[in-house]
């Protein structure tokens, strides 16, 4: 493939290295501390993104540590309850918005993505900067509130009318509120970043047929998130309105309904499941490619399967509410909508099988986290499948079982794809390779952890335990099944203190890793690593699905980008001609200042509605700020520059 | 594919230095976001909208022992957003054609309809026969009118700011892009008021 450096041992050599050091100095990002907010940079901000989900994942498992420990003995005083509302409320927030999210969706697609498109930077980068901002900003809010005993204890889908006026008083649930606010508009901000990116700068010839696997799951989480974050946003917004100013949306005695609360979180809740599995799924089907050391098996199933997950997605969402009391008709379409699910999802699952059954495998490290995933998802799968069933459901609701299904759902197909990229991807990121040693003693001991902890949760919910009970009765039998249960924390944190020394000593000292040194066939490793702040020397184009492994060594490059501004191409969505050149808007301080306004809007709302008027002007002039135009080329454009219409 | 590190003799290369540098309409990569951006917001809309139906049927009258909103300035405000539309259309059918100063006085004439659609709209606030804590239609109806009229002085905002430029020589291929995009957005603000008025105005008289 004939892209970045190093490129050309002849006569040309020169020409090259100038033009990256042309490149280089255009695309450089501004450094120091003002520099560090100023930056626009897709890498910088997706390694922001993933160090920051990596943080509140540690802070999110200290919390499950503390929830194994208070069940460890029946009637503990460890914890009393109104903590321990709090800490399991904390736990499920922050895994789901502070973590999942954050990190397989915004984290490695904002990392990732622009990269395998072959483009130079991601599409409308000051928005992604500010969505980072805004993410953080949510954290400081729900973590902030935690640490001064205002710590969301309403469970992380905050239902009425617990967490309503009545029986919530104080500011508690009104933080949870706002939290929602702040990471769904930041996931919604990415999404367009992403989606935009993957439909308008692919590099030329990567039709949607020849699309990596991973950038059809990118868009069709990026829809997922546009069509599923407004339902949560509008449950929480309604949620604060009825708390703060007195409407009565979910007040049954003004004519308002608790399940009209119920339908709307449950209508995000669900695509959010997928919206944490599928950037899970996409990561093992690149890695299941590049270990089998061959073409995906069943490319056009598997895309086809993504997107009816996407669907299927938002037709389930009545099965967290099988125990509501909902018209037995409605109950039986959503569990026929709840199997259905099996069918792409198994598809997928197919396709890997026979990729790796037909392939070579090489059993390198991130793909023994691949197999952890396959294991450990197959198992959440199917106890998913017996939950779809209403009586089933009925019979273990509210219990352990549902506890462990979820577990195995949510960290068997975000947590073990996780770790898997993050091994894939960190000789990219950092330049070298992370140790092989390390990392099998990590797999090992968190995978053993985590099924002792968690399979052993089903039987404690077969046996009726219930969830959000701060503690249990020595009667009911249930002490030795927590202590199995509690006893795989201790490897489950074993494993994550063997991955943070790895990270930090591979990092320093680590082999050096190379452009490509898994010999994978995608755009991102054509370049050296980590990639420099242009991506690519040259645009590249490609002739097929798998450029790295089938191009031609004379595979065409893209020339005729002006190297003196940031100007960057755009191809057609479906067939990815290239179409017009667009300049990136480089870096900026606008983007953390209008964060900043909006966080100060945000946060105030949680005490008056006055916070709205007040807080809009700031944000109406920081905005102006950002998008004002501000002759961003240094050179003026040619009065006659070609349009198109 | 041979390794990356074998010298490229002769590469081949595609040339897109003639490509245009400002596009108009579907190709423009920030139409495609306020695409998506209006997605959000009809989503949010559409959630809202089925929660007017929801509580609906969870009441014997509707509306429930209020009257329903007075019709005159919402009816006002009606003919305001469609006569908005010519505006905004006309600013859509210049900008391509570098027109600045059809541009300027679009915008121009948009931003006065959008100031007059605003002050209409305060005017509603006070003829719509109920208050937003009397009960959950009272909500609904404030929170489906609260919300648009935050869209509508969001757009008033973006159309003024875009007015100022257009005096400046920064209106140029990228801003007539933006003011193009503006007329997209104000379109769907146009609709989705219709939809709101056909709602709590029409609904609570027919249906």
């Amino acid at each position: 493939m004939a892209v970045a450096e190093p490129i050309i041992a002849n006569d040309q050599d020169t020409g090259e290295s100038e033009l990256a050091r042309r490149l280089a100095r255009t695309w450089r990002q501004p450094t120091g501390i003002w520099g560090w907010f100023c930056n626009t940079h897709h890498t910088d901000i997706g390694l922001r993104f993933m160090v920051t989900a990596f943080i509140f994942l540690l802070l999110g498992g200290i919390l499950a540590a503390m929830i194994r420990l208070q069940l460890i003995r029946p009637e503990s005083s460890l914890m009393g309850p109104d903590l321990y509302n709090q800490v399991f409320t904390m736990h499920g927030s922050t895994m789901i918005f502070l973590f999942a999210v954050p990190m397989m969706f915004q984290g490695f697609g904002v990392y990732i993505v622009p990269l395998m498109c072959g483009a130079r930077n991601i599409a409308f980068p000051r928005l992604n900067a500010f969505s980072y901002y805004l993410y953080v900003g949510g954290a400081l809010v729900l973590w902030g509130g935690f640490l001064t005993n205002t710590g969301p204890d309403v469970g992380w889908f905050a239902y009425v009318p617990l967490s309503g006026p009545a029986y919530s008083p104080g500011h508690r649930a009104d933080i949870w509120s706002q939290m929602i606010t702040f990471t769904e508009v930041s996931a919604l901000g990415v999404a367009i970043c992403l989606a935009t990116t993957i439909l308008r700068h692919r590099a030329p010839g990567m039709t949607l047929n020849r699309m990596p696997i991973l950038l059809w799951e990118k868009l069709v989480i990026s829809m997922a998130v546009i069509f599923a974050m407004p339902a949560v946003m509008v449950a929480s917004g309604l949620l604060l309105l009825d708390r703060l100013v007195g409407t009565h949306f979910f007040n049954p005695a003004e004519g308002g309904d608790v399940l009209l609360y119920q339908h709307l979180f449950w209508f995000f809740g669900h695509p959010e499941v997928y919206i944490i599995f599928l950037p899970g799924a996409a990561i093992v089907s690149t890695l299941v490619e590049c270990f089998s050391r061959r073409r995906i098996f069943g490319y056009t199933p598997i895309v086809v399967a993504v997107v009816a997950t996407g669907f299927i997605g938002f037709s389930v969402w009545v099965h967290h509410m099988f125990a509501v009391g909902l018209p037995q008709l409605s109950e039986s379409f959503f569990t026929a909508a709840s199997l259905m699910i099996v069918i792409p999802t198994g598809t997928q699952f197919f396709c890997w099988v026979v990729t790796i059954w037909n392939g070579r495998l090489q059993l390198r490290l991130p793909m023994l986290w691949c197999f952890g995933f396959i294991f450990v998802f197959l198992i959440g799968g199917l106890s998913g499948v017996m939950l779809a069933s209403v009586p089933v459901d009925l019979q273990v609701h509210d219990t352990y079982f549902v506890v462990a299904h979820f577990h195995y759902v949510l960290i068997g197909g975000a947590l073990f794809p996780m770790f898997a990229g993050i091994y894939f991807w960190f000789p990219k990121m950092t330049g070298r390779m992370a140790d092989p040693t390390l990392g099998t003693w990590h797999f090992w001991l968190f995978f053993i952890g985590f099924n002792l902890t968690f399979f052993t949760l089903h039987f404690l919910g077969l046996r009726g335990m219930p969830r959000r009970v701060y503690t249990y009765s020595p009667d009911m039998h249930w002490h030795w099944l927590n202590v199995l249960a509690s006893s795989g924390v201790v490897f489950m944190t074993a494993g994550l203190l063997v991955f943070l020394a790895n990270v930090i000593w591979s990092r320093r000292v680590g082999e050096i890793a190379g452009n490509n040194p898994w010999g994978d066939a995608g755009l991102e490793w054509a370049m050296s690593s980590p990639p420099p702040p242009y991506n690519f020397l040259h645009i590249p184009t490609v002739s097929g699905r798998d450029p790295l492994w089938e191009d031609p060594p004379d595979q065409p490059v893209v020339v005729g980008l002006r190297d003196d501004i940031r100007e960057t191409l755009v191809t057609q969505s479906l067939d990815a001609d290239p179409q017009h050149k667009d300049e990136d808007p480089g870096p900026s301080i606008w983007p953390f200042l209008t964060a900043l306004t909006v966080s100060a809007a945000f946060v105030g709302s949680i005490f008056t509605p006055w916070a709205v008027p007040i807080g809009a002007p700031p944000v109406i002039v920081t905005l102006i700020g950002w998008l004002w135009p501000r002759g961003q080329s240094p050179t003026p454009r040619p009065g006659g520059e070609a349009w198109v219409r | 594919m041979g390794s990356l590190n074998e010298p490229i003799r002769r590469p081949l290369t595609l040339d897109v230095s003639g490509l245009p540098s400002v596009a108009f309409g579907h190709r423009n990569t920030t139409w495609l976001a306020n695409v998506f951006y209006m997605a959000i917001e009809a989503m949010m809309f559409a959630l809202i909208f089925a929660a007017y139906f929801y509580l609906r049927t969870r009441s014997t009258n509707w509306p429930p022992g209020h009257l329903p909103p007075s019709l005159t300035y919402g009816a006002v405000n009606a003919v305001v957003f469609l006569l908005s539309i010519v505006p905004a259309w006309w600013v859509r059918k210049r900008a391509p054609d570098g027109d600045r100063r059809a541009v300027r006085n679009g915008l121009l004439a948009l931003s006065l309809f959008a100031m007059a659609a605003t002050g209409i709209r305060v005017l509603e606030f006070t003829t719509l026969n109920c208050r937003w804590s009397d009960d959950a239609y009272s909500s609904t109806v404030w929170v489906l009118i609260g919300m648009h009229s935050g869209h509508l002085v969001t757009e008033l905002i973006e159309t003024l700011v875009l007015l100022v430029i257009s005096f400046t020589p920064k209106m140029e291929g990228t801003r007539l892009a933006d003011a193009a995009i503006n007329s997209d957005y104000w379109y769907f603000v146009v609709v989705t008021g219709l939809m709101i008025d056909f709602l709590i105005y029409g609904t609570t008289r027919f249906l």
